[in-house]
């Protein structure tokens, strides 16, 4: 069944709708100017978009408090700009300068941030749940209420390392989000080509863990279902495991020449593109008029402007620091 | 007989669970974690007793996921806690590989400093006990290949006891290997034995005529080769390197320049193993100190045989290594 949100939830309250869409609309602007930038070779290596997709990292963020975790994979430069880790380091980091939040050592696909308890940036499929289920662990032996949500998309489903760690989270009961971004495409791969079992829920709920599939182009939905399932995951229930059911409407990376899917069925989803139809349910309930939007789009844009600025001043690491950073530096300030 | 130089009768078995349990009693965020080290008290009974003691909190018995909770040691030590991961054998590890060399050896680099992971991995390595293909090998070399790990190798009584703390005081992962034939091991060890260094290979007998150069589970023969050599006149010095990465290349230079000829003695298959890293630092640093060629005893090039006879033939044996040395100090025997 989906979780709805307008039935449940309590009166939209403007300037949270606001902020929903503005979020939103900071990831698409971001990743549409990097995206530029890749052409005009800034930015190298992998750079995979988030878009079609921004409904869920803004929604999930939204459930979470500073004190959380949160484990990404290599599609997460929103989920970082939404988490709080500041537009012009993300950019700095893909331009591959020391400003960057990982000192241009990581990359578009190694995001992390301390203060904001980002553990990455994860580019082997399914390899960031165990460090979820670790991070849950260390919160749960120390008695703390801190959940750690954990994004992967649909084709982690079919790794061992999913199962393995749905059991050990489940098992022990700690308190993980586990978001799965159902995007239908493991890079080029069909869902139904790679699982016998499509219900994907049907797989998580098999370790007894509570599954939902989630509207992941429904802004409302997704928040909705994250803040059920990080209000139950707090106060010690266990895991929680979220099918949100989403669409990338860009190639799986800069090399990809989208031979596996049809351009009319990349149109069919747009419609349901999560941006313009929150904008469109905003202005029916009167909380949103274009001058707001208008607005929004200025404010976002002079961020991503300060930021590409800003990475494009940033200096090159020095050659002579190459080696540092593989063991810690003890006593270094 | 003095307070300070009393002496204790105890295996290498327990020597390591001494350490393990100072650990556990002087810092509460140290657990033990892995298949079978409560209720059945270790698959080579290194952690029995530790359950009734430490209760199921911090001797925690886990499904059989390498993957996921070698991960969750890694997640666990990102968050604050000082995690032990016991793996059965080497040759399980593999199954864990993902982890411990896409996350635990990268995430500082990664991440441009900002996470350490202050991992213990402990795990039983090599043959000598008719277990076959799938329990007996030596792949620490291998491990040693990589960047942001350390590589331990306890063969003695000392250091089975030592090492531990000072692994969990290292900031950085830390990967423990125990060699299997050595758990039965008794020796005395001072009453008060504790910490010991983790960075420098240990002379563990001098001598004049050749180096020795070995490491766990060889370590033994190695130092009866020097008996039966020392009873033909040809006097041996025997370095231990305790630690395979990072390799204490000085040492080793310092034994080779003393004594003009080397002979590497490594359980791992020759190609691309550490005796070929040792070899190669000691041709880079000590071309014009050597006498004349350095010689390897390895294990031969086959999965490792069942049968007694097969299985003796197929490892580094005494003879084997006095042979050897017989022939770099130009001896016929």
């Amino acid at each position: 069944m989906n979780l709805r949100a307008k039935e449940s939830m309590p009166v939209l309250q403007r300037d949270h709708a606001l902020h929903l869409l503005r979020e939103m609309l900071r990831i698409r602007r971001f990743e549409e100017k990097s995206a530029e930038l890749y052409a005009a070779a800034k930015i190298r290596g992998f750079l995979h978009l988030y878009i079609g997709e921004e409904a869920v990292a803004v929604g999930v963020m939204q459930a979470l408090e500073p004190r959380d975790a949160v484990v990404a994979t290599y599609r997460e430069h929103g989920h970082a700009l939404v988490r709080g880790v500041s537009a012009a380091s993300v950019m700095a980091e893909m331009c591959g300068k020391v400003e960057g939040c990982c000192r241009g050592r990581g990359g578009s696909m190694h995001i992390f941030d301390a203060a904001t308890r980002f553990y990455g940036g994860n580019a082997i499929v399914g390899g960031g749940l165990p460090l979820a289920v670790g991070l849950a662990l260390a919160d749960k032996m120390m008695r703390r209420k801190q959940v750690t949500a954990c994004f992967f998309g649909e084709g982690a489903v079919a790794e061992g390392e999913f199962h393995e760690s749905m059991n050990l989270a489940a098992l022990w009961g700690l308190p993980v989000v586990f978001c799965c971004e159902n995007n239908l495409y493991a890079m080029g791969t069909a869902l139904e080509r790679s699982e016998s079992e499509t219900d994907l829920c049907l797989k998580a709920a098999s370790f007894e863990v509570p599954s939902w599939p989630v509207d992941g182009m429904d802004i409302l939905a997704v928040e909705e279902a994250a803040r059920r399932a990080v209000t139950a995951v707090r106060s010690g229930g266990g895991p929680y495991f979220l099918e949100f059911r989403t669409y990338r409407f860009r190639a799986h990376s800069m090399f990809d020449p989208e031979l596996y899917r049809t351009k009319q069925e990349v149109e069919e989803w747009k419609k349901r593109d999560p941006i313009p139809n929150f904008s469109v349910l905003l202005k029916e309930q009167g909380l949103l008029k274009e001058e707001d939007l208008d607005l929004i789009e200025a404010e976002v844009g002079a961020e991503i402007h300060e930021a590409v600025q800003f990475a494009e001043a940033g200096n090159w690491e020095p050659v002579e620091d190459l080696t540092r950073f593989v063991y810690s530096e003890q006593g270094r300030p | 007989m003095k307070r300070e130089t009393a002496t204790i009768k105890m295996t290498y078995r327990e020597a390591i669970r001494a350490a393990l349990r100072e650990a556990l009693l002087r810092d509460e965020r140290v657990f033990l974690m892995g298949e079978d080290v409560g209720r059945y008290g270790g698959c080579f009974a290194v952690s029995k007793g530790l359950l009734e003691e430490f209760g199921p909190e911090r001797i925690r018995d886990t499904p059989l996921s390498e993957s996921a909770f070698v991960g969750a040691g890694i997640g666990a030590a990102l968050g604050g806690m000082r995690p032990i991961v016991e793996i059965m054998t080497v040759n399980f590890s593999l199954l864990a590989l993902d982890q411990i060399v896409n996350n635990a050896a990268t995430i500082l680099h990664m991440s441009g400093g900002l996470f350490n992971t202050p991992l213990v991995i402990r795990m039983t390595t090599g043959g000598g006990r008719q277990l076959a293909a799938q329990h007996s090998h030596s792949l620490e070399g291998w491990y040693a290949h990589i960047p942001g790990i350390k590589v331990l190798t306890p063969a003695t009584l000392e250091d089975a006891r030592g090492m531990l703390w000072t692994a969990l005081e290292d900031p950085d992962p830390v990967l423990i290997f125990e060699h299997g034939s050595l758990y039965n091991m008794e020796g005395e060890i001072a009453a008060g034995a504790g910490p010991v260094g983790i960075s420098e290979a240990a002379v563990r007998r001098p001598g004049k005529d050749l180096s020795l150069i070995t490491y766990g589970g060889t370590l033994g023969k190695s130092l009866e080769a020097a008996q039966e050599l020392e009873r033909e006149g040809i006097s041996a010095e025997v370095v231990d390197l305790r630690i395979l990465r990072p390799l204490d290349a000085p040492t080793i230079v310092e034994s080779v320049t003393r004594t003009h000829r080397a002979v590497i003695i490594d359980e791992g298959w020759r190609s691309g193993s550490i005796s070929a890293e040792i070899t190669a630092r000691i041709v880079e640093n000590a071309f014009y100190e050597l006498d004349g060629p350095v010689a390897r005893v390895c294990s031969a090039e086959v999965p490792m045989p069942y049968a007694k006879h097969l299985e003796d033939a197929a490892l580094p044996q005494v003879p084997g290594i006095v042979a050897a040395a017989r022939r770099v100090v130009g001896r016929r025997g």
